[in-house]
């Protein structure tokens, strides 16, 4: 039995997300490998081969890995599939574009999201917003399955010292072609990765006003930015900073939500946290029945004020 | 130009659902069911494409029971022309209903195929990449702008960190994200108009697809509970509080 663990790289180096993958992969039983699949990505390759745990890295090289498409990836992954019982991929943008792309190639199902690996072919998932949380058995020969990585502690990053393998690449489709990104630029930590998380509702009314106030206390606790649904449609937060059931899942140590009410799609996104503080005018808001500190305050004043007592 | 758009009847977004006691599932019985919001943003799209005359025809797919019937009226109301029911009391899982889809590729051959990006009940968030494997067409997932220019369809895709753009060729798979578009109310007018529409029935048998499930759900429990927490008084006790008694800052 050998698992495989789909690495997310930037080329340069491995993301966060790779390590708790690999620890979920760790649990699955078997030697672990891990699939780095780039373009001039030796340095990610490198880097993966000193991941905690990891018995081999496999290095596939192509433009057409440059971006990450899916149709690549997951044409390199079915192209070693046969070797493996477990195909692991983080439950991010990128390992959830891909992954299905993978279980269908191969004619099996796909567990999504896992959060506790039970036994080789039995996981935890969560469904319906994070209120409920199945057992489920994969009856396939492959197991394929994206790890919340909320629910696993990151492998070491370094003290490993697998051998790398050069893989012959698969061609790059003709069908999808990368036109270019824009990614925002910040010297935060990232939102699914941050130690503090501030989030920003709808109660701040504006973009401008979701800057002015939210900004400062984020960078008095060296915090990730968030926001709820309700902040993001209307576009005073970015939308890679919506936190909930169909945007990020976080559960930093401390999660910090001003003028959040608390709908269960935004609770399915941060209610792992291991502090909830909630800062609402609102008595009555939701948002307080999962707060470990409630402060029913305005937060045009509460949070200057928090900002100056830190 | 045709486009295809699945559509899922799930338990609304406003409910929340409730664990079976014994363990087996979660309560479905009497609760409000509506369209996955995710597909009646893929339908605003396609008919909006058919609006801007990139396209001539919008057909609304849902797989499952005799009622989702009801979803597909739905989709009709809000402006696709006609509806295909592939009907089963099967549990379909996602690789089931890409079977099905791709089933439905083949015989009506549309130049575009929308769904939503995950369902709220599952949260599974794998039909479309599926689809596109099963019936090796590109991909553009989590859409938040769609656009169909000289034959092809150049998608920006909601990414960690921020947007990125691909050029895909025709035919391909979109899966919606939630800032694509905001779906329209369907009006009275527009409902009693979708009555009239045809709605075709399949079995998956007679698309001979082998819909069984792939995964067993062993039981379903209710998550842990927060144990509720205390209401402080101001600013300075809730940093103290943080600083002494929970110790993360």
């Amino acid at each position: 039995m050998t698992v495989l663990v789909i690495a997310e790289h930037d080329n340069a180096s491995i993301k966060g997300a790779t390590l708790n993958t690999v620890t979920a992969a760790l649990q699955c039983g078997g030697d672990v490998h891990v699939l780095v699949a780039g373009s001039n990505a030796g340095a990610a390759a490198a880097a993966a081969a000193q991941i905690g745990g990891v018995a081999k890295v496999l290095h596939a090289d192509g433009d057409g890995f440059a971006h990450g498409l899916a149709e690549n990836v997951a044409a390199q992954v079915v192209a070693v599939a046969a070797s493996y019982s477990h195909i692991l991929f983080a439950a991010t943008a990128s390992g959830k574009n891909v992954a299905p792309r993978v279980a269908a190639k191969l004619d099996v199902g796909q567990i999504s999201d896992i959060t506790k690996v039970d036994s080789a072919d039995t996981f935890e998932r969560p469904i319906y917003a994070g209120n409920a949380i199945a057992t489920v058995q994969s009856q396939d020969a492959t197991k394929v399955l994206t790890v919340r990585t909320t629910g696993f502690d990151p492998a070491a990053a370094t003290g490993g010292g697998a051998a790398v393998e050069v893989l012959t690449s698969v061609g790059a489709s003709a069908q999808a072609t990368f036109v270019g990104s824009e990614i925002a630029k910040n010297d935060r930590p990232e939102l699914t990765a941050a130690k503090i998380i501030v989030s920003g509702g709808r109660a701040l009314g504006s973009s401008e006003k979701f800057m002015d106030v939210m900004t400062p206390l984020a960078d008095k606790l060296g915090a990730a930015l968030g926001a709820s649904r309700a902040a993001v449609d209307a576009g005073y937060a970015p939308n890679d900073w919506q936190v909930g059931q169909t945007g990020k899942i976080v559960a930093p140590q401390l999660y910090i939500a001003a003028g959040i009410s608390g709908a269960i799609q935004h609770l399915a996104g941060m209610k792992d946290s291991k502090v909830i503080v909630a800062i609402n005018k609102d008595p009555e808001a939701p948002i307080f029945s999962v707060a470990d500190y409630g402060l029913e305050a305005d937060l045009f004043v509460a949070v200057p004020e928090l900002v100056a007592a830190l | 130009m045709k486009v295809l758009v699945s559509v899922k009847r799930v338990v609304d977004y406003n409910v929340k659902v409730r664990v079976k006691s014994d363990g087996s599932g979660v309560d479905i019985a009497n609760v409000k069911m509506s369209m996955n919001p995710f597909d009646e943003i893929a339908i605003e799209e396609a008919v909006r494409l058919k609006e801007k005359g990139v396209v001539t025809e919008v057909i609304a797919v849902s797989c499952g029971v005799t009622q989702c019937q009801e979803t597909l009226r739905t989709a009709m109301a809000i402006g696709a022309d006609r509806a295909i029911l592939v009907e089963t009391a099967v549990e379909l899982q996602p690789l089931a209903v890409a079977k099905l889809l791709k089933a439905l590729i083949d015989k009506e051959q549309p130049g575009l195929i929308i769904l939503g990006k995950q369902a709220i009940d599952d949260d599974c968030n794998q039909t479309g990449q599926m689809l596109a494997a099963l019936a090796d067409l590109p991909q553009g997932t989590f859409a938040s702008k769609v656009e169909i220019v000289d034959g092809k369809a150049n998608i920006t895709r909601e990414v960690d960190g921020g947007s990125e753009t691909v050029s895909l060729t025709l035919p391909a798979v979109i899966t919606t994200d939630l800032r694509l578009n905001e779906p329209r109310y369907v009006t009275l007018p527009n409902i009693m108009k979708a009555k009239k529409k045809p709605l075709e029935t399949f079995t998956p048998e007679a698309l001979g697809v082998d819909v069984s499930p792939r995964i067993k759900t062993l039981k379903v429990v209710e998550p842990p509970k927060r144990s509720a927490g205390i209401k402080v008084p101001d600013v300075a006790t809730l940093v103290a509080k943080l600083k002494t008694e929970a110790k993360v800052i």
